[in-house]
């Protein structure tokens, strides 16, 4: 219909890891989201992983939405609680990689404490943090993320609560990769995933993302297409920055990039030295129990 | 002679405009026509100056957009359906 030369192409990267039958999905146009899942494909075919030892949970919201888009294993769970799924998921399968992609209501609200427990423990997921600033799926209420002074349903005068720092409370928490990109930059976001793949332990990694309908409208922020080269002005690259110095206000300056990269014992690791320690004999492959 | 080829599905897109914004060598504007949703897609206005970079297809946020190398696309055909 639009492709302009007649040769053979191949097709769309990113198709192959979509459940054509839902598309189009359900995202607002501008919103971002979207454009993380084309990053994330991008990064599994990086890493080259088996495809049928990935997995991804969702929670509720926007986001949540995801894992039901993606054509690998997926679990959409109810709200807040994508992460002790995940938890319980790769305790009991340590051979596959869990992925947790969920939005910022969902992760740091309703879900808040398991995030926090699930980066102390320091067990190997890899969280996928879309932030919209907003609980968007709901009507735009006011969140754990929105920025001061920013009007929301809940708060039509101006948001007076301060937000979370995400980057820097997932480190206090012990997480050992913590990233922030918007959905400006595809190809860093694709290759801090890739990277995130391969990390063991707790990963984090915060993107930004637009939402024309209930974030920018009200905040007479225009559309997607607005956000996006907001986010191109406003946004700076620190690798390596003090997570304290890293909050978001808002229309402040961004600061984008990797901030944390360390390695910590894994929850799984520490647990088979246990049991191995205390078992002795008794201890059979490394604590994972055989089955099927 | 295009390095690189854009092809759209029309019926996906929902008009962001991200694709016309950040192709590196403005290959595309958004178009007057609608699809049947009421959006306006993209279409190629200057079809010799794609290089294939994908990058409209990674900042596509509905999957309605990719761009592929011609001749020996180095991303592109390795993971060819």
């Amino acid at each position: 219909m639009a492709t302009t030369i007649d040769v053979p192409v191949p097709g769309n990267l990113v198709e192959p890891f979509l459940r054509s039958e839902r598309i189009p999905h359900i995202w607002c146009p501008g919103c971002g989201i979207g454009t993380t899942v084309n990053c994330f494909a991008r990064a599994l075919l990086n890493t080259k992983k088996d495809l049928r030892k990935v997995a991804v949970v969702s929670g509720i919201g926007c986001t949540g939405r995801v894992a039901g888009y993606v054509k690998l294993d997926s679990f959409h769970t109810t709200h807040g609680r994508a992460i002790p799924f995940a938890t319980g998921l790769k305790l009991s399968r340590p051979d596959i990689d869990v992925v947790v992609y969920s939005g910022d209501g969902d992760l740091f609200a309703i879900g808040g404490n398991h995030l926090i427990h699930a980066a102390r423990r320091n067990i190997n997921l890899k969280v996928i943090c879309v932030n919209n600033l907003i609980y968007a799926m709901t009507g735009g209420q006011t969140g754990p993320a929105t920025p001061e002074d920013a009007i929301t349903a809940t708060a039509p005068f101006g948001a007076y609560e301060p937000a979370f720092n995400m980057p820097q409370l997932v480190e206090a928490a012990g997480a050992s990769y913590v990233a922030r990109w918007t959905t400006y930059h595809v190809k860093q976001l694709e290759r801090s995933m890739t990277e995130m793949l391969s990390h063991d332990g707790f990963s984090f990694i915060e993107v930004l993302s637009p939402c024309p309908t209930l974030y920018q409208r009200r905040n007479k922020m225009g559309d997607g297409l607005d956000a996006m080269k907001f986010y191109k002005e406003k946004s700076k690259v620190r690798h390596g920055a003090p997570t304290s110095e890293i909050g978001l206000t808002r229309d402040g300056e961004i600061v984008v990039g990797k901030f944390v990269d360390r390695q910590r014992p894994d929850y799984v690791e520490l647990m088979r030295r246990q049991l191995r320690e205390h078992l002795g004999e008794r201890f059979i492959n490394d604590g994972v129990p055989t089955c099927c | 002679m295009a390095k690189g080829v854009v092809t759209i599905t029309v019926e996906r897109c929902k008009g962001c405009g991200f694709c016309v914004e950040f192709c590196p060598t403005r290959v595309l504007a958004l178009s007057s026509a609608f699809n049947s949703k009421g959006y306006h897609p993209p279409h190629v206005v200057a079809a010799e100056k794609c290089s294939g970079c994908d990058l409209c297809g990674m900042y596509c946020p509905d999957f309605a957009i990719y761009g592929a190398r011609i001749n020996g696309g180095a991303r592109g055909d390795a993971h060819a359906e």
